[in-house]
C-alpha cells in the first residue's frame, strides 16, 4: 500500500486546534521582514498526522520488529528503561546552560559514565561531546594534531588508515587538515606490517586502527604495531565501531592506544533512531589529556559537579557542539551501562563473540564460504564470489531476498576488498533459535540462486516497495514535494 | 543474564558447533597479557527498578525550573502525539536506511521534511539533517568554501551578533582547513551587525557572508541589504535562522535581490526537547546549484521495478562511505530521530500553527521584557527590532543574581560577560509560548527582592542608579 505524502492529506483551512493558540496576536514585526511567501507545511488534523505516521512507522524494519545482523553497527536489543528513563521530565526540561546549582543531578550521571568509560577503555580522561563516530574521530584526530603541535613537530600530517577501515576515517583526517595514507592488509586480515614500516616516517601523525578490524578478526600483531608506531613518534587511534566484541575482555589503552572514539549508540545500545543520533565519546591517554574537546564534567573537592572548559583546559581543541553532544543520548547510555554492571560489561563481547562464532560455524558447515578461516570476533565476512561466478547470483540478490524472509539483511560490499560479501553481526543480544531461523533462509536463498535465479533478481516482493531505480533517483533528482500547479 | 537469552543448554550446544570448549576459548586470538582485570569502575549491576529509582532521585534534585533562558535552546510545547510516534520501536530502533526495501517509513519521513525545510527556507534543496546549528554553520561555511569557485580567498566575514557558542565550534570544526574568519562588529546600540564595517571589505576577495536572523541577541538583521552585500562583492550568502521565526519572517531564499546561498541552524525549536542541550538537529538547504557539495545524506524519490513511487539515498558518491578522503564531509550518522520528531511536529502544528507559536512567543518576550524593565536598574539594552529574546541590563553581577535566582526556581536568562567583556553586567532572556502572565510576574517579583536585598545590604553598585 502507498502511503500519500503528509502534503496529500493536507486541505486549506484545516488545523490541529489543541496544539496552538487559536487568539489574534499582535506583534511589532516591520514589514520589510514579514514572510511573503507560503510555509508550504501541510494542513491537516492530529488524527491524520497520527494515522499518517504511524503508517509510516510500519514500513520499516528495525530492532524491535526483525533480526538486524548488519555488520559493523550493532544493531543490538535497545532497552526501553533507557529511553523512558532518558526522557524523565526533568531531564527533557533542562536548560544547557541553567546554571549548576539547578543541574547537580545530570552532571552526577554524566560524571558517573565518563568514570565508566575510562575503565572499560583504560583510558586516563574522556569527553562525551562528540555527537557522532565520525565526531569522535574527528576530535581524536585533532587531539593528535594538536598535540604534535604543542610539541613543535609541525610537519608531522600524515594519517595511516588500513585500506579496510570505514571510510569515515580518511574523510576525518582530511577535515583535520592531515593527509590519509592507505596500508594494505595480509590474506589473513592482519595489517601489512611490511608495508606499515615502509609507511611509517617523521611525517606521520598516527595511524587509525579498529581492532578487532573491519573484517572481523582481532588484529594480533597490535602489540608490535603499537611500537613500531609510537618509535617513529606516532600515536595510535582506535576506532571504537567495534568495541562491543572487546568490551570487558581487552582495553584499548592497555594495546597501547593513545585515543578512542566509543560508538555509544553501538556498544552501549542507544538507538540508531533511523540514522541517528549516535555519540562518539571520546577518551584519551595521559599525554592527551590538555587537548581534550570541552567541556567535560568535573568534580570539586566538595562533591559537587562543574563544568570543565576553557579556563581548565587551556589547550583544548575546542567546542564540538553548541552545548555537550548528544546528552540525552548519553543519559540513555548511562542507564545501559549501570543495567549491565560490571559482569555485564564482560558478557557483552563473551556472548556477542560465542553467537558470531556459532552462526559463522553454522553456515561455513552449510557450504559458504567464509573470507577469512578463523576465529570470528563479533562479526565475521561471507564471500558469494563462487556462487557468483558459478549461477550469477550477488550479494544483493541475497541480501534482498533475506528480506521477505523477515531478517533485515546483513551489510553488503563492506568492506571494499572482499567480492560479493556478507559482513554479519549478530549481537549477543540474538537467541539460538533466531540464529538457527537466519541460517536456514540463507540455505534456502542459495538453493534458489541454484534453481531460479530470476526469481532471486526480483527480491523483495513482501517489502512496501521492490526494488528501486537508484540510478532514476540520481539522474531525475526528486528531493522534495512540488504540488501540481 | 541482562538482555542475554542464552539458556546454559544453548550456550552448550552453541560451543558445540564451533567445536570449542568454553566461551573463554573464543578469545584466544588475544595474547593473554592484554586480556583486562576487573573493572574497578563500574558498579554491581542495577535491576530495572533500582535504576529507575536512581534516576528518579537525580531528577528530582534538579527539578523543573521555570525557564525564561534561551540563547539557541528554547522551551516550546510539544505536542504529545510527536515523542509517542517518534519512539515507536519502528523509528527508534532502526538504522541508517541503507535497505531501501526495509525502511520506507523512515526515508518517506525525511523525503517530507525536506519539503518541510525548503519551504520554510526558501531553498531547493534539504539534506537530511548534521548534528547540530553550530555544526550545520560550521559545514556551511566548508561547503561555500568549496562552492564558491570564484573566490580564492578562504576569508569568511563572522560578524559577532552570531551565537558565541556557534563561532567557537566553526573555528575549532574549520581550524586546520586554511580559513580566515574576519569579525564583523555590532552596533553597540542597536544589537545589530554594524554595517559601516562592511565598508572595510568592499572590492575585497570575500569568500562568504554570515547573516544570522535573528541574531543572537535576538534582534533581527538587515538581511536584504547583507544579502546583496555578500553578492555585489562575489561573496556566497550564508543564512544561519531559527526555523520557528521563518513561520512569520521572510524566508533566506526571498531575501536581497537573489536569496542566499545557503541556509542553516538549530532544528531544536521544531520538537526536540530541551534536554540539556542535545540531541537535536542542525539543518542544512542550499540552491539547485551547490547541491553537489551539500554534506550529509538526501533522500530522492523515485519507482521500483513494479513503476510503483519509492524513496531511496541519493547523490551517495558525495559521502564518506563511497569517497572516503575526497568525501564532502566526514558525517556518517546524524540525527534520524529529531528529523522524524521535527516532521510530525511541522505537520500537527501546520503553518497557521508554527505562526502562532511564533507570534506567542514574540509577544511574552515583549511583556516579560516590560515587567522587568519596571524593575529598579534594569533596562533593555538594544534597540532594533527583536524576535523572542532580548538583551537586559542588571543592577547586580549577572551570573551571581542568576545562580540566585536558580535557588530560587528560576532560570532566568543566560549571563553575556563569559563571550561579550562589555555585556558583563548583561543577561539574555526568553519568554516562549509556554510562558503565562503570572510566569512572568512570578519572575519579575522574585527578581525584584533580590535586587532590593542587595540595595539593603549595599551589595549594590552605586553607579546602576545612573
Amino acid at each position: 500500500m502507498t502511503e500519500p505524502l503528509i502534503f496529500e492529506h493536507s486541505r486549506p483551512g484545516r488545523r490541529a486546534w489543541a496544539q496552538s493558540p487559536a487568539e489574534q496576536i499582535d506583534v511589532d514585526l516591520p514589514d520589510e521582514l514579514a514572510r511573503t511567501t507560503p510555509l508550504g507545511l501541510p494542513e491537516v488534523s492530529e488524527l491524520d498526522a497520527v494515522r499518517h505516521y504511524t503508517r509510516l512507522s510500519q514500513k520499516n524494519f528495525s530492532i524491535d520488529t526483525h533480526f538486524y545482523p548488519l555488520g559493523s553497527c550493532t544493531m543490538k536489543y535497545n532497552p526501553r528503561a533507557c529511553n523512558t528513563l532518558a526522557m524523565l521530565p526533568e531531564f527533557l526540561s533542562r536548560h544547557p546552560l541553567a546554571p549548576e546549582n539547578c543541574s547537580q543531578g545530570f552532571m552526577a550521571c554524566m560524571f558517573e559514565l565518563q568514570e565508566m568509560l575510562k575503565d572499560v577503555t583504560g583510558m586516563q580522561g574522556v569527553s562525551l561531546t562528540p555527537m557522532a563516530g565520525a565526531q569522535g574521530e574527528f576530535a581524536g584526530v585533532a587531539m593528535i594534531r594538536a598535540y604534535h603541535d604543542a610539541r613543535g613537530d609541525t610537519e608531522r600530517r600524515e594519517i595511516l588508515v588500513p585500506d579496510a577501515a570505514h571510510g569515515t576515517n580518511p574523510a576525518t583526517a582530511v577535515m583535520c587538515g592531515c593527509v590519509a595514507r592507505e596500508i594494505p592488509t595480509d590474506d589473513n586480515g592482519d595489517v601489512d606490517i611490511d608495508a606499515l614500516k615502509a609507511a611509517l616516517g617523521p611525517q606521520t601523525a598516527g595511524i587509525m586502527l579498529t581492532n578487532p578490524s573491519t573484517l572481523g578478526v582481532f588484529e594480533r600483531k597490535i602489540g608490535e604495531i603499537s611500537k613500531l608506531v609510537h618509535d617513529a613518534g606516532g600515536l595510535l587511534y582506535y576506532d571504537g565501531a567495534n568495541l562491543n566484541a572487546i568490551l570487558g575482555k581487552v582495553r584499548p589503552g592497555d594495546m597501547g592506544f593513545d585515543v578512542i572514539h566509543m560508538n555509544l549508540h553501538k556498544t552501549f545500545s542507544t538507538p540508531h533512531g533511523g540514522g541517528g543520533p549516535g555519540s562518539g565519546a571520546v577518551g584519551v591517554s595521559k599525554r592527551l589529556l590538555p587537548f581534550m574537546p570541552i567541556p567535560v564534567v568535573g568534580k570539586t573537592d566538595q562533591d559537587t559537579y562543574r563544568w570543565l572548559r576553557e579556563d581548565d583546559l587551556p589547550q583544548t581543541i575546542g567546542r564540538l557542539s553548541t552545548f555537550m553532544g548528544n546528552a540525552g543520548v548519553l543519559l540513555r547510555a548511562y542507564v545501559y551501562a549501570r543495567l549491565l554492571g560490571r559482569d555485564g560489561m564482560h558478557r557483552v563481547a563473551e556472548f556477542a563473540t560465542l553467537n558470531a562464532n556459532y552462526l559463522m560455524a553454522r553456515l561455513s558447515e552449510a557450504g559458504f564460504d567464509l573470507a577469512f578461516e578463523r576465529r570470528a570476533s563479533h562479526e565475521f565476512i561471507i564471500t558469494l564470489k563462487r556462487q557468483n561466478k558459478a549461477v550469477g547470483v550477488t550479494a544483493t540478490d541475497f541480501a534482498k531476498r533475506l528480506l521477505d524472509f523477515g531478517f533485515h539483511a546483513p551489510t553488503v560490499y563492506f568492506p571494499l576488498l572482499v567480492p560479493e560479501c556478507l559482513l554479519i553481526e549478530p549481537t549477543e543480544t540474538e537467541s539460538k533459535e533466531m540464529l538457527d531461523g537466519f541460517v536456514e533462509a540463507m540455505i534456502a536463498i542459495a538453493k534458489e540462486a541454484e534453481d531460479d535465479i530470476e526469481q532471486l533478481r526480483g527480491a523483495p516482493y513482501t517489502t512496501p516497495v521492490r526494488r528501486l531505480d537508484d540510478v532514476r533517483a540520481a539522474r531525475q533528482l526528486d528531493v522534495k514535494f512540488e504540488p501540481a500547479a | 543474564m541482562p538482555f542475554i537469552p542464552h539458556t546454559d543448554d544453548d550456550i552448550q550446544s552453541m560451543l558445540a558447533a564451533i567445536g570449542a570448549n568454553s566461551i573463554d576459548d573464543l578469545f584466544d586470538e588475544i595474547p593473554a597479557d592484554l586480556r583486562c582485570g576487573p573493572l574497578a569502575h563500574v558498579p554491581e549491576r542495577a535491576s530495572e527498578m533500582q535504576i529507575s529509582r536512581i534516576m528518579h532521585q537525580r531528577a528530582e534534585q534538579d527539578g523543573q525550573p521555570l525557564n525564561f533562558a534561551g540563547a539557541g535552546a528554547y522551551e516550546h510545547h510539544i505536542p504529545a502525539a510527536v515523542w509517542q510516534i517518534t519512539t515507536r520501536g519502528e523509528f527508534y530502533s532502526a538504522y541508517t536506511p541503507y535497505q531501501a526495501e526495509a525502511s520506507q517509513g523512515t526515508l518517506q519521513v525525511i523525503y517530507e521534511y525536506q519539503t518541510m525545510l525548503c519551504g520554510l527556507t526558501g531553498m531547493d534543496v534539504s539534506n537530511a539533517s548534521l548534528y547540530d546549528g553550530a555544526t550545520a554553520l560550521a559545514e556551511a561555511v566548508l561547503m561555500a568554501v568549496r562552492g564558491n569557485r570564484k573566490s580564492k580567498s578562504k576569508v569568511v566575514l563572522l560578524p559577532d551578533t552570531v551565537h558565541p557558542l556557534y563561532r567557537e565550534v566553526t573555528q575549532a570544526i574549520c581550524a586546520t582547513q586554511g580559513l580566515v574568519f574576519k569579525a564583523l562588529p555590532m552596533d553597540g546600540e542597536t544589537g545589530q551587525i554594524k554595517r559601516s564595517a562592511l565598508n572595510d571589505f568592499a572590492g575585497e576577495d570575500i569568500t562568504a557572508l554570515i547573516i544570522p536572523q535573528p541574531n543572537f541577541f535576538g534582534r533581527f538583521e538587515v538581511v536584504d541589504k547583507l544579502t546583496d552585500w555578500a553578492h555585489d562583492n562575489g561573496a556566497l550568502a550564508i543564512a544561519v535562522v531559527n526555523p520557528l521565526a521563518l513561520a512569520v519572517t521572510k524566508s533566506p531564499g526571498t531575501w536581497g535581490q537573489k536569496g542566499v546561498d545557503i541556509t542553516c541552524g538549530e532544528g531544536q525549536p521544531l520538537g526536540s526537547p530541551l534536554s540539556s542541550g542535545g540531541p537535536y538537529f542542525g539543518f542544512m538547504a542550499c540552491k539547485q546549484a551547490l547541491v553537489r557539495q551539500l554534506p550529509g545524506r538526501i533522500v530522492g524519490r523515485t519507482v521500483d521495478l513494479d513503476d510503483k513511487p519509492g524513496f531511496a539515498l541519493t547523490l551517495q558518491a558525495r559521502e564518506q562511505h563511497i569517497r572516503r578522503s575526497k568525501a564532502t564531509s566526514n558525517i556518517c550518522t546524524n540525527q534520524g530521530l529529531l528529523v522524524t520528531a521535527a516532521t510530525i511536529h511541522m505537520a500537527i502544528l501546520g503553518p497557521e500553527g508554527l505562526a502562532q507559536v511564533a507570534r506567542a512567543s514574540m509577544a511574552n518576550t515583549k511583556q516579560l521584557v516590560a515587567a522587568l524593565t519596571r524593575l529598579h536598574g534594569v533596562e533593555q539594552v538594544f534597540d532594533a527590532a527583536g524576535f523572542h529574546e532580548a538583551v537586559l541590563r542588571v543592577p547586580s553581577d549577572a551570573q551571581a543574581l542568576l545562580d540566585r535566582l536558580g535557588d530560587a526556581g528560576i532560570v532566568g536568562g543566560v549571563a553575556l560577560g563569559r563571550w561579550f567583556p562589555d555585556l558583563a553586567d548583561c543577561i539574555l532572556v526568553c519568554a516562549t509560548e509556554t510562558k503565562i502572565e503570572q510566569d512572568i510576574q512570578h519572575y519579575a517579583d522574585t527578581l525584584a527582592t533580590l535586587i532590593q536585598s542587595d540595595i539593603d545590604t549595599g551589595v549594590q553598585p552605586a553607579v546602576a542608579y545612573a
